[in-house]
């Protein structure tokens, strides 16, 4: 059977495979009991680890598995493939916190930090939100001083995905004076004093934490600085472009979990005498949604090829994450049409889905943002 | 020590099986196809052993087409260090296959040879028994435990209403249970350290081998469709239906 895309070959076919097994065997069978208790089992991240499945899209040599951006996006895809996006976002916050440490990081905090995360023995997450903002990069708050061998981080981040459990935050904060030439990159472990975090409560992805974070005089080692001092943005918004096309990955695979379940549903439940499969208007529905599949994955599956290629592709990465966001949105939608009043109830993958469906319109960068910054850089200016 | 262990390609146990429409079998092309979970459970015991230091090499056998290659990898990925492609395009029967793993074990000396309990497709548990039977050598059959001694084994078998526990000498045929151990992942490194392990070509004849069917298959047909049941209104009108319907009580 021939892969969608030229950047497919057999061996990211078989950990395609790899990975669905995984899932079938350590994530399925559990997922709605953790997702409606709020609670991910730590010892996942350990058997994801074991299982080779963190450590694709990083290089071997720091506990990886290699592979590139192709397997970055494949394992993200896959497991959003389950449905369980809490599940996914819980286990993969390394996909966005590791690397900036990989690119920026000194060669020993390197080695000191990427095995251990990508192993599944520490949880990693990347802080930039505030409650002031979170695309305004360039107007952050929190501030981190130099004094002598140490930083003094002071402020507050809002929305961080693991942000309560993380051992490791990649955090953006002000070494400098105001704007983008200020910021810079702060690696701070999640137990040092000073650090208070809680849990917000939302309204789907109950598996995954997400942590409104104080920082109060926290002192972090200067060692732990990412690269050069105020010279952290053009890292963290090199770090968006990598991090919407995982989520761009993940929506693909949350809207084929829509579309297979709508599917299978179409071709159980009978209405007027027939099954909702023999209804034109039903099927055109499921043909619609396979439609906005076949796009993602067209739109996806180049860019994957062009920024393996070398290209930066920031323009069309954010008209990417805001198409995706917004044909997830229709598609989970019309699966919980399909459902009928079976889609409003709890249980049913699609409910939860659709329930979350807003979530990556506006996390990752708003679907606004993106526009604005595609705009930005298609080479016309207003 | 060497351990033995034969994969056999299969199709993929999430297919469903469709007949071929003239009767002959069941339809294999563009199918998906995987090797056969007992012998995923094989390997994975044979490379435990070797992690453990009991075993020092283990060698995964596939038999078959071409693309038994494929499964061969995936065996190789598991961490087995060789592979043995005995190449053929006939069907193979539980007798041939025996007779062929033979003629490998004579010439590869191995302590053990893990063999999945069954196939998922042809449901045999034949192949097993008959290489213990034509090797001479001890067999002990769905196992949930190996232990390995000095040159005898420990095996915890599964057998109806229980667990039967035999001690057997080594050189030794032991088919594997779905209990036996769970299956790693083949990671993306070891699937490509797998493509610079070696695999040996042979063909049956090289074996001494004639693999001519001893069993001709006359059709093969789909199981009756499911008839669609029935709700009853009470109890008597249930016993009713199993007395006088059913006839089962």
């Amino acid at each position: 059977m021939a892969a969608r895309h030229p950047i497919y070959d057999a061996d990211s076919e078989t950990i395609r495979e790899q990975i669905r097994r995984f899932c079938a065997r350590e994530i399925e069978p559990h997922a709605e009991a953790w997702e409606e208790e709020g609670i991910f089992p730590r010892e996942l991240y350990a058997k994801a680890g074991a299982a080779g499945i963190l450590g694709l899209g990083f290089p071997e040599e720091y506990g990886g598995a290699g592979g590139g951006i192709t397997y970055y996006c494949l394992v993200r895809e896959e497991l959003a493939r389950t449905g369980f996006a809490g599940v996914r976002v819980g286990l993969m916050g390394l996909g966005i916190a590791l690397p900036p440490i990989l690119k920026l990081g000194s060669e020993e905090m390197k080695r000191r930090i990427a095995p251990e995360v990508l192993s599944g023995e520490k949880i990693s997450a990347l802080a930039i939100s505030e409650p002031e903002g979170g695309s305004d990069v360039a107007n952050l708050r929190t501030t981190a001083r130099r004094e002598g061998d140490e930083y003094i981080v002071n402020g507050e981040k809002t929305f961080i995905s693991s942000g309560v459990r993380a051992d490791y935050m990649t955090v953006a904060v002000r070494t400098g004076g105001p704007g983008m030439a200020g910021i810079s990159l702060l690696v701070v472990e999640g137990d040092r004093p000073g650090i208070s975090r809680t849990n917000l409560k939302k309204s789907g992805w109950w598996t995954s934490d997400t942590g409104h974070i104080h920082f109060d005089d926290v002192r972090v080692p200067a060692s732990n600085l990412l690269g050069e001092e105020n010279g952290g943005f053009k890292g963290i918004m090199n770090n968006f472009n990598l991090e919407r096309l995982g989520i761009a990955a993940s929506l693909i695979g949350s809207s084929r979990c829509c579309y297979e379940e709508a599917v299978r549903y179409a071709h159980e439940r009978r209405t007027f005498g027939k099954l909702l499969a023999e209804h034109q208007v039903v099927r055109h529905k499921l043909v619609d949604m396979a439609t906005g599949i076949q796009a993602m994955e067209g739109m996806l599956d180049n860019l994957v090829w062009r920024v393996t290629g070398g290209e930066t592709c920031i323009a069309e990465i954010a008209m990417l994450k805001s198409f995706c966001g917004a044909t997830h949105e229709r598609i989970a939608s019309e699966a919980v049409q399909i459902f009928g009043g079976a889609g409003i109830i709890r249980g049913h993958k699609v409910e939860r889905i659709f329930r979350e469906s807003k979530i990556l319109s506006i996390g990752g960068g708003s679907s606004e943002v993106m526009k604005d910054l595609a705009s930005r850089h298609l080479g016309w200016s207003a | 020590m060497k351990v033995l262990v034969p994969v056999k390609r299969v199709i993929d146990y999430n297919v469903k099986i469709r007949v071929k429409p003239d009767g002959s079998g069941v339809e294999t092309q563009n199918v998906k196809m995987s090797m056969n979970p007992f012998d995923e459970i094989s390997i994975e015991e044979a490379v435990r052993m070797k992690e453990k230091g009991v075993a020092e090499e283990v060698i995964a056998v596939s038999m078959g087409p071409q693309q038994c290659q494929e499964t061969l990898r995936t065996a190789l990925a598991m961490g087995a260090d060789r592979g043995i492609h005995v190449k053929t395009d006939d069907v193979l029967e539980p007798l041939a296959v025996a007779k062929m793993l033979k003629a490998i074990a004579e010439k590869e000396q191995p302590q053990m040879i893990i063999v999945g309990k069954q196939a998922i497709d042809d449901d045999c548990n034949q192949t097993g028994q008959m290489t213990a039977a034509l090797l001479g050598w001890s067999q002990a059959t769905f196992a949930s435990v190996i232990e390995l001694g000095e040159g005898t084994a420990k095996v915890t078998r599964e057998i109806d209403g229980g667990l039967e526990t035999v001690d057997i000498k080594l050189p030794a045929v032991v088919t594997s249970d779905l209990r036996l151990n769970e299956p790693r992942y083949a990671s993306l490194p070891n699937i490509m350290k797998a493509k610079k392990k070696p695999i040996e070509e042979m063909d049956p004849a090289s074996l001494g081998v004639d693999t001519t069917p001893r069993v001709k298959t006359l059709k093969v047909s789909e199981p009756p469709k499911r008839q669609g049941g029935v709700k009853v209104e009470s109890v008597q009108e249930l016993v009713s239906k199993l007395v006088n319907e059913a006839k089962v009580i």
